[in-house]
């Protein structure tokens, strides 16, 4: 049903730790693997080998440069390169259902195809009675939905219900497949109804975050913000030209003149 | 956000439908049944076509009738049970009005009431957004009200004066409402101008959470190809196009209309001018309706370099 249920019991989803992504990918495309055999219809591609492919994925990483306006955020000479020369920093993004609580892509759904649950707050679609007009991707300020163009339904991170209580899985294996996947470890699960889940420390310590309060969706999933870089401020970029350019000894040495007198 | 025609077609056709049905319940058109049917049958056309038209960008239209199910929470579910009820007393009220040439006051006023609260459901489908700040106001579903208003008291004045009688109080109606509508309008518009997402205080540093480290840009998008959310919510128009829109909006939307309802007013004829007005209104409208959705910003374009 698509009033929002008033207490859940469990409070389930994902820490993204921004300081640890490396923007390789794996959890888009180990979600995709899963989720396409998996809960509902597949994850369709149209023209997937052609000049513009396009899908529905549940997860996407987005990758941003943060200029630094104050000294916090010091830099590596990559990004001063890519910010023009200024204090800058790169920032993997991962995205994905942050699974509200005020969830408005719920509410505005006209069939009680999306319905958040009142046991771990998981917000799913019921692709059975979803007619796919997509007002729920309109309604939702992340864009965490994406409307399947082979099935007319709207697709969704699923916080893969259909492993976390999976039985015919190894016990390692009843996690999301994003953050079993991820190598080095930005993505962790858990329950943070639970003040001393694993979860619920880790934003606790490392000050976790919500995106877009000002939208007042109160998201359960939550984002570690990146930590200060430890490395001193470089002056100025190095040289990178220079450093790729081969020392010139001996014959190659002479040679390499002899061609620069030429002309 | 993309201007899809269905929407487009179905928030205009069904908005003048609505509207002429409130005009008609007020006691709008002649009463015999030959005007009844020309009058009924037009409005049933509207918002039938509008309504269909609805459905045409549904994923699923078979399953559309699940979409009355949700009346507590969704708008659009609302929207949908209020026109059905809606057509569904209208149709009581036509066969009456032309079968036996009654025109049962009472269910009249219901039936406009109806009309106007299904308009206004239509109008907080998108009012009600909170990602799309320049819907999000009281003036979105007031502009939609008038407009079905003046277009439908338009339409009524049409009619009655191809049927030869009484079209003198649509007449009015429909200068006044078209007058106040576009007045409307333009505060809209004024208003839209200045509420961006930086002015409800959304920017790339809240949508990532990033702004206290410093100014966040997009780097790199996640895909290399345009996906649904970006053909669906981060739609683009250029600024010189919205000006040439919006003065081709007001003119055959608006200026047209209210000359053809001066003269016919002073003449006391002109069925054929009113007939000229109301093809203009609909495309006016449909320009209107065009760049309501075109021009709209999503808070989702903030994830893809837009701030
Ligand atoms: S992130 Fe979007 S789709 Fe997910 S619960 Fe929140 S509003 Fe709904
Ligand atoms: S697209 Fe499906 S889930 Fe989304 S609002 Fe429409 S019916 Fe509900
Ligand atoms: S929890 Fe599952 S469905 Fe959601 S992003 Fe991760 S892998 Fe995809």
């Amino acid at each position: 049903m698509t009033s929002l249920p008033t207490h859940t019991d469990k409070s389930l989803g994902l820490v993204i730790d921004l300081d640890i992504c490396v923007g390789c990918h794996a959890c888009v495309v180990n979600c995709k693997e899963w989720n396409t055999g998996g809960y509902g219809a597949p994850l369709s591609d149209q023209n997937p080998y052609g000049a513009d492919p396009v899908g529905s994925w549940l997860n996407r990483i987005h990758t941003f440069e943060v200029e630094a306006t104050d000294g916090s955020g010091c830099s590596s000479s990559e990004a001063q390169i890519l910010s023009n020369g200024k204090d800058a920093r790169v920032v993997h993004f991962p995205k994905s259902c942050l699974h509200c609580d005020d969830a408005p892509c719920v509410t505005v759904c006209p069939t009680g195809a999306s319905y958040k649950r009142s046991e771990d707050g998981i917000v799913l679609v019921n692709e059975d009675w979803c007619i796919g007009c997509g007002l729920c991707a309109w309604s939702c300020p992340y864009g965490a939905r994406e409307m399947d163009a082979a099935e007319g339904v709207m697709k969704k991170c699923t916080l893969c219900v259909d492993r976390i209580y999976n039985e015919n899985i190894p016990e390692e294996d009843r996690e999301p497949a994003c953050v079993r996947t991820c190598p080095a470890n930005a993505r962790h699960f858990g329950d943070f109804s639970d003040p001393n889940s694993d979860v619920s420390v880790m934003v606790a310590e490392r000050g976790g975050m919500d995106l877009m309060p000002e939208q007042g969706t109160k998201p359960v999933n939550k984002y570690l913000p990146p930590r200060p870089k430890s490395r001193p401020v470089q002056s100025a970029p190095s040289d990178l030209v220079a450093l790729a350019e081969p020392e010139a000894k001996g014959f190659l040495g002479w040679l390499d003149s002899a061609l620069e007198k030429m002309g | 956000m993309h201007p899809a025609s269905s929407i487009i077609v179905f928030t205009t056709l069904s908005g003048m439908g609505f509207g002429l049905i409130a005009m008609l319940g007020l006691g709008a058109a002649p009463s015999d049944g030959t005007a009844g049917l020309v009058a009924c049958a037009l409005a049933f056309i509207l918002t039938g076509i509008g309504l269909a038209s609805s459905t045409f960008h549904l994923g699923h239209p078979e399953r559309a009738w699940r979409a009355l199910t949700q009346w507590r929470s969704s708008w659009l579910s609302r929207e949908g049970v209020l026109a059905v009820v809606t057509l569904g007393l209208f149709a009581i009220y036509a066969a009456l009005w032309v079968f036996a040439a009654d025109r049962v006051a009472i269910v009249g006023i219901l039936l406009t009431l109806l009309s106007l609260v299904t308009v206004y459901a239509t109008a907080m489908i998108y009012g009600s957004l909170k990602t799309v700040p320049r819907w999000r106001t009281g003036l979105t579903p007031l502009c939609y009200l008038l407009f079905a208003g003046a277009g439908g008291a338009l339409l009524a004045a049409t009619v009655s004066s191809l049927m030869g009688s009484g079209a003198q109080s649509s007449l009015y109606a429909a200068l006044i409402l078209m007058v106040i509508a576009w007045a409307a309008k333009f505060v809209w518009w004024s208003r839209a101008d200045r509420t961006t997402l930086a002015s409800i205080g959304s920017s790339p540093e809240t949508a990532t959470g990033l702004g206290s480290i410093g100014k966040v840009r997009l780097l790199e998008a996640p895909h290399s190809s345009p996906n649904y959310l970006m053909k669906e919510m981060v739609y683009r128009v250029g600024r010189k196009h919205v000006q040439k829109l919006r003065l081709l909006a007001v003119v055959l939307g608006g200026a047209v209309p209210v000359l053809a309802l001066l003269v016919a007013a002073v003449s006391g004829g002109g069925a054929g001018l009113l007939v000229i007005a109301v093809l203009s209104h609909l495309i006016g409208m449909m320009a209107e309706r065009w760049l309501f959705f075109a021009e709209a910003e999503h808070a989702v374009s903030l994830y893809y370099g837009h701030r």
